[in-house]
């Protein structure tokens, strides 16, 4: 059964839609890439690699840019992608507008 | 491309041409005083369609006063019983004459005037009786797709919601504007970060102005009331950024242009995909703009919606009075475990045994089945939550609705 799921064309990560297990592998563009820790429903999986720098898209619409390379297949979280509007937005700050 | 059943759907023609999908007589209290008579009078008719609602308060407060109006006549309702204690501030004799020009049967029963609890009872009782017998010769005519409006929310959301029942309710509201339909979404609260992206779906730029205005205006009213928006629990169901969570919401949308903007109680004039600006205007005075997902729904019907569209990962089991509540589960595992009150099990998509397009398709086709005589399991289980509470809004500007 195929665990990922993209859910728009343009997205660069993928959703996990059942639980991966260390040792569970997926073939992503032709590439066979082997999972080593359990990830749950819901979490993003790199479909390609990702610069530094560059937006992560999800639901066709960027989340956030990542802070590091992140190789294809990799687990995408907190550790590699961070908002491009405040870090978690803390919400006693006055609203600011995007450019 | 999509294959809609469209066939015996039928509708009740009421004076000002709106088809409701529902003939149901409503009992509203006007004060929370008089809420255990009018609850008593509507328990006498439980499963006959008679459906409470009411406000509580006894100051006056024009949104709740302008929702009440709208409420009562909702093209579902066939006649409205107005239960008052007799010296509250609500205006019961405007929103009985609203409800007589719509030309829906009315009565007001006072409890003061009628000398009591009792005799308030047995009068309530005796209209509705009546009312019922009287509302069945209410015409019933064809409806399509085209004249219904229908309304969306989320809660009790989870990881899964983002990926199976918002995309396929935002492939459901794709699906209904295409056929000529209205959809209204809400909950500005959800879309911070996603300004832009939204208001560039406006058909004017004086819209796209408005949409993004309404969106600031959440984020200082909530920054205000010190709610956050970003919990662990987020981060630990695998979102990462506010972006991410907002988008996950915003994506029951769909990708339809927006055609206006309307507060609750507003009721599109023509059709298309609208933004309900939910978040009262002015410094926070009431508290939370919804403090729950009930209130919501009222809102939305309030604006029109035939039905609500409800899309929970968790598992919430409201209902609504007035208008069905559709619920679209999101988790697979929830949906197994509360089946009996879940309507779309959205959450098949994670199995691979159905696309996003297609529970897009079987939302839209139960929606159109509750115009050809099915239930929601809301309504099965009788179901018939209904809020409302104080707020405060301006009127919307000519910009909103071009």
């Amino acid at each position: 059964m195929n665990k990922l799921i993209k859910i728009n064309p343009l997205d660069n990560v993928f959703a996990i839609c059942n639980g991966i297990l260390p040792g569970d592998e997926q073939e992503i563009d032709g590439v066979l890439v082997v999972f080593d820790k359990p990830l749950g429903l819901g979490h993003k999986i790199a479909a390609r690699p990702i610069l530094k720098g560059e937006q992560v898209i999800k639901f066709g619409v960027p989340i956030g840019s990542a802070i590091e390379d992140i190789p294809r297949g990799a687990h995408v979280h907190l550790h590699n992608l961070k908002s491009d509007y405040i870090s978690t937005y803390t919400l006693d700050h006055e609203f600011i507008s995007p450019k | 491309m999509s294959s809609l059943v469209q066939n015996n759907l039928k509708g009740y023609l009421r004076q000002d041409g709106r088809k409701g999908i529902r003939n149901l007589v409503v009992v509203a209290y006007l004060v929370e005083c008089a809420h255990h008579v009018a609850r008593e009078i509507s328990t006498q008719f439980r499963n006959q369609q008679v459906h409470l609602i009411g406000f509580g308060g006894c100051y006056p407060n024009s949104y709740a006063d302008k929702m009440m109006n709208a409420l009562c006549t909702h093209q579902n309702v066939g006649a409205v019983l107005l239960v008052s204690l007799g010296c509250e501030s609500f205006n019961r004799l405007r929103l009985q004459q609203t409800i007589e020009e719509s030309g829906r049967p009315v009565k007001l029963v006072g409890i003061q005037s009628v000398g009591g609890t009792r005799k308030a009872i047995d009068e309530g009782i005796d209209f509705i009786s009546s009312a019922l017998e009287e509302i069945k010769s209410v015409p019933v005519v064809n409806i399509s797709l085209s004249e219904l409006s229908v309304g969306v929310v989320c809660g009790g959301s989870d990881a899964t919601s983002g990926i199976t029942s918002n995309p396929a309710v935002g492939n459901a509201f794709d699906l209904i504007i295409e056929n000529g339909g209205t959809a209204i979404f809400e909950n500005t609260g959800e879309m911070i970060g996603l300004e832009k992206i939204m208001s560039n779906r406006a058909t004017t730029p004086l819209l796209a102005d408005e949409l993004k205005k309404a969106v600031e205006k959440a984020a200082k009213y909530y920054s205000i009331m010190g709610h956050g928006s970003f919990a662990p629990g987020n981060a630990e169901g695998g979102l990462t950024t506010l972006e991410e969570k907002s988008m996950g919401a915003y994506c029951k949308t769909g990708n339809s242009p927006v055609s206006g903007m309307i507060k609750p109680g507003d009721i599109p004039q023509k059709t298309g995909l609208y933004l309900m600006d939910i978040v009262p205007d002015g410094n926070p005075r009431f508290g939370f703009p919804n403090p729950n997902d009930s209130s919501e729904i009222a809102e939305l019907i309030a604006s029109g919606a035939h039905c609500v569209l409800f899309t929970t990962g968790r598992g919430s089991v409201v209902g609504s009075a007035i208008a069905p509540v559709i619920k679209v589960c999101a988790n697979p595992e929830t949906f197994k475990r509360m089946e009996e009150d879940m309507d779309i099990n959205a959450g098949k998509i994670l199995y691979n045994q159905a696309t996003i397009k297609e529970v897009g398709q079987e939302i839209v086709q139960k929606i159109l089945s509750l115009a050809s005589g099915q239930q929601t399991c809301s309504e099965m289980l009788g179901h018939q939550e209904f809020v409302l509470g104080y707020k405060t809004f301006e009127p919307i500007g000519p910009s909103c609705l071009p």
